[in-house]
């Protein structure tokens, strides 16, 4: 059975997270993302192959070349993951940043 | 707009960290942490036992809405005035394995202070399924809403 990939799995590449940020400031061919790593072009072109499966990367084809866009509606899947507990935490601190202001100004 | 507190916890990987900027001086994030009644404020919990030390422990007790208790405790493993903790965490009576956090004091300017809390699974798993906890509060919420909400449906 091929095992799905998901977002996670290809956020957990720095190369692949290299090639998100690169993408998400404009539409890339395969060739000039590969442009950017010492790697070989296969290397890069697999991490291409694995955000592409997972959707985070999306393909349009203009004439003989591909380009590949950034999917960022794909990449909130990541942030929704986190945010809960993130939000949860970020409440336990403005609590203890609002108790100890409290104190600093008693003492 | 910048978040104040940053978390990440990539897939894959067995920790997470957490980190934030206070706008308070490093000696009073560090007072937070180790001053019980303090303690007690922010994180709405008792704290029945704190010893502030190397090879010292710590033990808090938090009662939720419905009247339960739940224990947490851990041993301080290592501890530098203002500048760091490390300890470890454990929530009593849960499937979770004892979790080890390394607690990063640091001065910003003399008025500002960031935190890093490095949070260490035993397992991917379980980092998963902490990170999955406040959902679960998240659902919990909706149903005693809902609850409420069907109660006073029914009265009418």
């Amino acid at each position: 059975m091929k095992t799905r990939r998901d977002v996670f799995q290809a956020i957990a590449d720095p190369t692949r997270r290299t090639i998100l940020s690169l993408v998400a400031v404009g539409a890339m061919t395969p060739g000039a993302i590969a442009d950017n790593f010492d790697s070989k072009r296969q290397t890069i072109s697999k991490h291409i192959q694995i955000l592409t499966e997972c959707e985070l990367l999306t393909q349009e084809q203009s004439g003989r070349e591909i380009r590949y866009h950034f999917n960022p509606s794909k990449m909130k899947e990541v942030n929704d993951y986190i945010e809960p507990f993130r939000k949860l935490w970020d409440n336990k601190f403005d609590k203890l940043e609002a108790v100890m202001k409290n104190h600093q100004s008693k003492s | 707009m910048e978040l104040k507190t940053k978390v990440s916890g990539e897939e894959g990987s067995q920790q997470i960290i957490i980190s934030r900027e206070f706008d308070l001086p490093v000696k009073q994030l560090f007072k937070a942490y180790t001053e019980p009644e303090l303690i007690e404020q922010w994180m709405d919990t008792k704290v029945l036992k704190l010893e502030n030390k190397r090879h010292g422990s710590f033990q808090f007790e938090t009662t939720d809405s419905k009247g339960n208790k739940h224990g947490f405790n851990g041993t301080i493993h290592d501890l530098v005035e203002n500048q760091k903790i490390t300890r470890t965490f454990e929530i009593e009576c849960t499937n979770f394995p004892v979790q080890l956090e390394f607690i990063d004091f640091e001065e910003v300017t003399p008025d500002t202070s960031k935190l890093t809390m490095r949070i260490v699974f035993r397992a991917t798993q379980d980092k998963d399924n902490m990170l999955n906890i406040p959902f679960e509060q998240g659902i919990n919420k909706a149903y005693d809403r809902l609850q409420k909400i069907c109660d006073k449906l029914l009265n009418i």
